[in-house]
């Protein structure tokens, strides 16, 4: 803040403190009676009068206890423009030691924990309930406060990865996040192409009301175009996030409008990253709880 | 004291109420206007696109400011759960600003990539798809409703009248961005963009 700030601030503020001292000490002295008294104003409307009585002691002791208690909040913290004030106080400072503070106190625990293998948090029953306590606040709107997952929002406690199940990959899923990239097939197989490819698609998953002859027909594109992703027995490729198609399990759907639907349009899933937001340390207690959900079962 | 002579005279009484009211304003808010952390955008701020833009209205319009702020105070309780304090380098290009007075629904200051747009999709359509004890309402209309381009210029030059760094180019291109567009899409840019120019934690 500059000179001419400072001072335009100060200038107004002490004005209008002072000013309003010198204003209860004036009309103070001028009241003809310092005690209670029966005089009136010399006013008087629908019978109404009133009486010329000095302030209530107790009021006017107020008032001069606030205008105090304003000059030493002056003094100890910054209200005057560039004046910081004898406490030094800052929104910024005060933030910085509730930090440190919880840092003091949390610190330890964390980096105790995240010293271990998250194989070994997954069977520790503190390092779970803060696990479960940081998914219910950061993951469970997408996946679901049980982990269930919902349509797009993959269920995390059924043994089906679509980037991998290891406590390295889920803590990696985690820190990077993940991108689906499966395209929009109308353009290349058309529609026709596309009702065949889901047909055998479903026929894979094993799936019984397929139609033999569309699924037939849909397997020679689906080994054009599909297999390279999804692999030519329809397992999928975890690296590539490319999901396993044979098991039943769906993410968008089993029914034949809706992987059509996935065929048609593309899919691409979003799983943010979480590194800046939660830090290495919370995502390492995250994973461990994450791990322990697909364990069990 | 003469009380009456001021008592008595409106014209006189009232330019000096005017004055006493004033001091706040002078001394808490005027300074401001010339203050540089105030006025000067944080390192990396962009005007928003002409979608952007778009977005923004409807988030005015749909009245989400009402329950959502867009302020993170700097207290660790709002730090850990939604990121960086807001600074006021950031709300430069705000016109009029979104901070809000009132959480019914959780700070959206830093939402931007916090959640895929598949999400926010799913969850503006019907929150309850997502997040079942929400208590946000739908917003079904969005996503058959194409974005009005009858004005979308016209609000990038007025944003530029009030120091927005748009140029010709923006502006002529304004219509060309958002036109045959839904309006979810429009939405969704916006809460995408919101405070992703400040990502570290502290």
């Amino acid at each position: 803040m500059t000179t001419f700030w400072t001072i335009w601030i100060t200038v107004i503020s002490l004005g209008s403190l002072f000013g309003c001292t010198w204003l209860l000490w004036v009309t103070r002295k001028s009241e003809p009676f310092q005690s209670e008294t029966s005089e009136t104003m010399g006013h008087e409307y629908d019978g109404i009068e009133e009486y010329d009585n000095p302030l209530p002691k107790w009021w006017l002791y107020m008032f001069m206890a606030t205008i105090v208690f304003g000059l030493v909040y002056y003094l100890l913290y910054p209200g005057l423009g560039g004046f910081k004030g004898l406490f030094g106080w800052t929104q910024e400072n005060q933030w910085e030691a509730e930090v440190q503070a919880a840092e003091a106190k949390y610190g330890p625990l964390y980096a105790e924990l995240a010293a271990q293998p998250i194989e070994a948090l997954a069977q520790d029953t503190r390092a779970i309930r803060m696990g479960q306590r940081l998914f219910a606040n950061n993951c469970a709107v997408c996946h679901g406060s049980a982990a269930r997952g919902s349509f797009g929002f993959p269920d995390l406690t059924d043994n089906d990865w679509l980037y991998g199940g290891t406590p390295d990959k889920i803590k990696e899923t985690l820190l990077i996040g993940r991108i689906a990239a499966m395209p929009a097939w109308e353009a290349v197989i058309g529609a026709e192409g596309i009702t065949q490819v889901a047909h055998y698609v479903r026929a894979m998953s094993g799936q019984q009301n397929v139609d033999k002859a569309l699924a037939d027909r849909g397997s020679s594109l689906y080994a054009a175009n599909c297999a390279v992703c999804h692999g030519g027995d329809g397992k999928g490729i975890q690296s590539l996030g490319a999901p396993n198609l044979t098991d039943g399990v769906w993410l968008y759907g089993g029914t034949q409008a809706m992987v059509e639907a996935s065929l048609r349009n593309g899919r691409n899933g979003v799983m943010p990253a979480f590194k800046d937001t939660l830090g290495e340390e919370r995502v390492h207690l995250v994973s461990a709880y994450v791990y322990s959900l697909s364990k069990d079962n | 004291m003469k009380h009456e002579l001021i008592e008595k005279n409106l014209g006189l009484m009232i330019p000096l109420i005017i004055v006493a009211i004033s001091f706040g304003f002078l001394v808490e808010v005027v300074p401001l206007f010339f203050t540089k952390e105030v006025t000067t955008p944080v390192t990396g701020l962009k005007p928003l696109t002409a979608l952007e833009i778009e977005g923004r209205d409807i988030y005015i319009r749909e009245g989400c400011n009402v329950c959502h702020t867009q302020m993170i105070r700097p207290f660790r309780a709002e730090t850990e759960r939604y990121g960086h304090y807001s600074v006021a380098g950031e709300s430069v290009y705000e016109h009029p600003f979104l901070w809000g007075s009132k959480r019914t629904g959780p700070d959206l200051a830093r939402v931007g990539g916090r959640y895929s747009d598949a999400w926010h999709r799913a969850h503006l359509y019907d929150p309850r798809d997502v997040v079942p004890e929400s208590n946000m309402p739908a917003f079904p209309w969005l996503f058959t409703a194409k974005i009005n381009t009858a004005y979308t210029a016209k609000k990038l030059e007025a944003l530029r009248l009030v120091g927005v760094p748009y140029t010709d180019a923006d502006i002529a291109g304004a219509v060309e961005q958002v036109e045959g567009k839904y309006e979810i899409e429009a939405l969704v840019a916006y809460l995408q963009q919101l405070g992703t120019v400040i990502s570290s934690k502290r």
